[in-house]
């Protein structure tokens, strides 16, 4: 009797309801674990309780909780909202935002041994996820995001106040449609002072006093270099910051057309789109971090006594929906799960540190044993993004699980070729394709502004160095263009060439702007 | 310490403001949308519920830089291998790769499917139109007089006597004067009753009689209900809005008329159904369809069936008169009619039509709306009903005629026909 009643006091909560007492002592409780145990480090986190309606309104602002405005979240809100009155969709348990307090909404419909779980998965998980990884750390700022945002909203609304809804939305428009292109995909140099350009240039100097040879004059020269030296193209390219694949970036600093307010515009959508641009990245890291942590946590609790075998069965039946993976000819096959992939590799992972296999210790020599789980997993969620963790950490072990294999799809070939199976000598490759799948720069295309005609008509050249001989879509890439040569001011034309860049694959005709922005 | 925030009596529809800037860029297409599914709909149906409708995605696309589909390698990495060995050659799936999991590269849609809410549906459906503000609330100031409760009077009829507040009246009056009450007449009743029998007391029993006596006198004098307890419920008369209204929906359905022209018909009295609609509380709808007989039927069998025989107008008016006598008492019910016709009608006929018009049915109709659906003819002169009615329009009944050829006439005729009340007021 005296020891039920001792489990009794141990329990967090019983039954389904939650209320304001019970989700606070749940979430110390989490964070005990998380903090203490596990030693994660998230950003401290405001847990936010919404309803099913202002779930779907976040669901149409790319799920932060304050955007500008613009009719295409109004058209995503109108599609979202049917689908979920229609009950073709769920909504989702939770969204969490990548800022400092990291803010975490639950939805007011769950039991407490869901709210549990969502806490333990995007307070712990993704906040540990958002502030440890270094792709975070690079590109986002979690403290000024939120009122960044804020600032964003009321200058847009400001400038469609002084110059009329109309144009605010064209040029959102056009900014838009280039988002995908309007990131930074590596860090950029920060400007050198003139104290630092001097020593180098005498460096450079002396380096070439060391090594100067008399010999290299006599060499004769290769026919082609002459024009991949042109003079006035090179010193064109210098001072427009040429190639540049940023092409927000190009437009706000170049475009010689803009006003102040539309290049600020430009820069705007360029921060959204840069700070969503490690998600896109990390979509199964962070939901496989997220996942792991919870199902730590949520045991972690049930071992404790901290909460009763119906909330554990509760939460097993809903963790093990979230990781389903179906195989590629069940109906309900829609690509690969992220959560499945993530929480797979993670796990297989804590198993080869423990209890490794001759194969594991063959594959991954330097983890294989360490019985350091909980560290190669903060390294991995620290350094890695989805391309190189999979890279790096898919067993062949987890590809025998999973049974994946790699389809070759040639689009001059009859058939599909099955190029690769999960046995000995197809695991490496089908772990390269797995990885290049999630990688983005193979996935969207490779676009830079190359040059600019300023003597003649101003017009701006693009090319797209085309990869695996896919074009791009003609239909999209004209409207995309029309929109880039309204933001330009002047005609644009993009080419697209092989990979070296030394073939011309197709040439898009030259798009005029309509003159719809000026 | 963490912070727990109840946001769920935030102010909702945070993404109104997007909805609206959604709605006001699709308003072609929506519009498009709105009015095919008027084609589609049930007069009175139309704008009921929430419309789920389809709009062509062109002016809606969120267009990005994107590969195609189709063409050059590419590479599915899946799971679940049954039988597959490396070198084994798939016959590619139906559409294009999608099977094989193939991520989704196009937007590849070209209709967008959403719900519009009611009043959405109903003020893109007006907006277009844009009716006159004026005739609007011309229409809704109709008024009757109506009578309404107010307080209480000392005087009226027997039929309004207000029972509780006469009866709290005339219980207060009977305790302030003390009135006897029936249970202790009634006890010293039984009390004298028992004192006679035994014979006792003889004294005490005199004091009871007389006590009985006075009590009964006084019970006499102070009625149970005096003609001051009286209260009557009052009214007054208030003029009221009248809050229902009629419509009646005359056509033509001789074999002369088309199921074009039933179309156009079937539109035009669905947009005047909705006007109504939206202004009164309570709309009925009335279908009178006529050959050289009238008679009224319900919605399916006015817009579908078809019958033949001369045409003769008059019945049809006569129909709409005794209906309106059955059912519809004209200080009760804001009437409109709209008659839909090609504009046939027996001359011999005119007279009488003409006749019924001016006498009967225009003093009934707030509006009487007629359109001729009749295909453009290159021959000239007018029909004969058209030239009839011009003749009650010159007079300056509240009456309206437009002729209709083509669907994209329907609402530059309507709008235009509520343009005549606004110029009257």
């Amino acid at each position: 009797m005296t020891r039920s009643l001792e489990a009794d006091a141990r329990l967090l909560y019983t039954g389904p309801d939650w209320d304001y007492r019970r989700v606070r002592k749940a979430f110390d409780a989490i964070e005990r674990i998380a903090i203490e145990e596990m030693g994660l480090n998230p950003y401290p986190s405001q847990v936010e309780v919404i309803s099913s309606e202002q779930m779907l309104d976040a669901y149409a602002s790319m799920g932060m909780p304050l955007f500008y405005r613009h009719w295409s979240f109004g058209k995503h809100f109108a599609r979202d909202e049917m689908l979920y009155r229609k009950g073709m969709t769920g909504l989702a348990y939770e969204i969490v935002i990548n800022s400092n307090p990291c803010l975490c909404y639950i939805m007011e419909e769950n039991t407490m041994t869901m709210q549990t779980l969502v806490m333990a998965h995007a307070a712990f998980g993704h906040g540990h996820f958002f502030r440890n990884n270094q792709l975070f750390q690079t590109w986002t700022d979690a403290d000024s995001i939120l009122d960044y945002l804020g600032f964003a909203k009321r200058y847009l609304s400001e400038c469609e106040e002084r110059y009329g809804a109309d144009a605010v939305e064209r040029v959102l428009d056009a900014a838009h449609a280039l988002m995908s292109h309007g990131v930074h995909r590596y860090p950029r140099r920060s400007p050198l002072n003139l104290r630092r350009e001097m020593e180098r240039e005498r460096e450079r100097q002396r380096f070439e006093e060391q090594n100067f040879s008399d010999l290299w004059r006599t060499l004769p020269r290769r026919e082609s270099d002459g024009e991949a030296s042109d003079p006035d193209l090179d010193a064109r390219r210098r001072s427009l910051g040429l190639p540049e694949e940023n092409l927000l970036y190009f437009l706000e600093k170049r475009a010689p057309r803009l006003a102040h307010w539309q290049r600020e515009i430009l820069r705007i959508v360029r921060i959204v789109a840069q700070y969503f641009y490690p998600q896109r990245q990390t979509k199964v890291m962070n939901e496989g971090c997220a996942t792991t942590v919870h199902y730590a946590i949520m045991n972690r609790l049930h071992e404790t006594g901290q909460i009763n075998d119906g909330a554990f069965l509760e939460f097993l039946h809903n963790h093990t929906n979230v990781v389903f993976q179906p195989g590629f000819d069940d109906p309900r096959f829609s690509g690969i799960n992220p959560y499945a992939l993530g929480f797979g590799i993670l796990q297989d992972l804590k198993r080869i540190c423990e209890v490794p296999t001759d194969e594991d210790r063959n594959w991954f020599p330097d983890i294989a044993g360490n019985r350091d789980a909980l560290g190669t997993w903060k390294t991995a969620w620290a350094e890695y993004r989805d391309e190189s963790f999979i890279l790096q950490f898919l067993s062949p072990r987890l590809m025998r699980e999973w049974r994946l294999f790699s389809i070759l799809d040639d689009a001059d070939e009859r058939e599909l070729v099955v190029e690769a199976i999960h046995d000995e000598s197809g695991f490496r490759q089908v772990r390269k394709a797995l990885a290049a799948q999630y990688d983005l720069a193979r996935h969207e295309p490779d676009i830079q502004v190359v040059d600019v005609d300023l003597a003649g008509d101003r017009r701006l050249q693009l090319e797209h160095r085309v990869l695996d001989g896919r074009l791009l879509d003609a239909q999209s890439t004209r409207m995309v263009l029309r929109h880039l040569a309204n933001l330009w001011g002047y005609p644009v034309r993009l080419v697209e060439t092989d990979a070296h860049g030394d073939r011309v694959l197709h040439t898009h005709d030259d798009v005029m702007p309509d003159g719809g922005l000026l | 310490m963490v912070n727990i925030v109840d946001r769920r009596l935030n102010p909702k529809d945070k993404s109104l403001a997007n909805r609206q800037r959604f709605i006001r860029r699709a308003k072609r297409q929506i519009l498009d949308a709105v009015r095919d599914i008027s084609a589609r709909r049930k007069v009175t149906e139309v704008g009921q519920k929430e419309e789920s409708i389809r709009i062509p995605s062109d002016g809606l696309q969120e267009p990005a830089f994107h590969k195609t589909s189709n063409g050059g390698t590419r590479h599915h990495v899946v799971p679940g291998n049954k039988e597959y060995r490396a070198g084994d050659t798939i016959p590619r799936p139906e559409g294009g790769g999608g099977g094989s999991g193939g991520s989704p590269d196009g937007e590849g849609e070209d209709e967008f499917q959403f719900s519009v809410r009611r009043d959405e549906f109903l003020d893109l459906f007006f907006e277009n139109l844009e009716l006159p503000k004026l005739a609007r609330t011309q229409l809704s100031t109709v008024e009757q007089e109506g009578i309404q409760r107010a307080g209480f009077s000392v005087s009226g009829s027997p039929a309004s006597l207000n029972l509780t507040r006469t009866m709290r009246n005339s219980l207060s009056r009977r305790l302030a004067l003390r009135r006897p009450k029936r249970d202790e007449i009634l006890a010293l009743d039984r009390e004298i009753d028992r004192l006679e029998r035994s014979g006792k007391e003889p004294q005490r029993l005199r004091a009871l009689v007389q006590e009985r006596e006075a009590l009964t006198r006084r019970s006499r004098l102070i009625p149970y209900i005096d003609p001051i307890d009286l209260r009557y419920n009052r009214f007054v008369p208030t003029p009221r809005p009248i809050s229902q209204a009629v419509m009646f929906c005359l056509m033509d359905v001789s074999g002369s008329m088309t199921e074009d022209m039933k179309d156009l018909a079937k539109r035009f009295f669905m947009l005047l159904y909705l006007f109504l609609e939206r202004r009164y509380r309570h709309v009925d709808l009335v279908f009178i369809r006529h050959t050289h007989i009238a008679q009224e039927v319900d919605e399916d069998t006015f817009f579908y069936s078809r019958e033949t025989g001369g045409t003769l107008v008059s019945p049809a008016l006569d129909e709409m008169e005794r209906v309106v006598r059955e059912r519809y008492a004209p200080g009760e019910w804001n009437i409109y009619a709209a008659q839909a016709s090609d504009g046939d009608n027996t001359p011999s006929n005119t007279p009488l039509t003409l006749q019924t018009m001016d006498g009967t049915i225009l003093p009934l109709c707030r509006y009487f709306a007629y359109i001729e659906v009749a295909q453009e003819r290159d021959w000239g002169g007018e029909t004969v009903l058209w030239q009839a009615y011009e003749r009650l329009v010159a007079a300056g009944h509240p009456m309206a005629m437009r002729k209709v050829h083509h669907r994209a006439d329907i609402f530059p005729v309507f709008q235009d026909l509520f343009t005549p009340v606004l110029r009257r007021a």
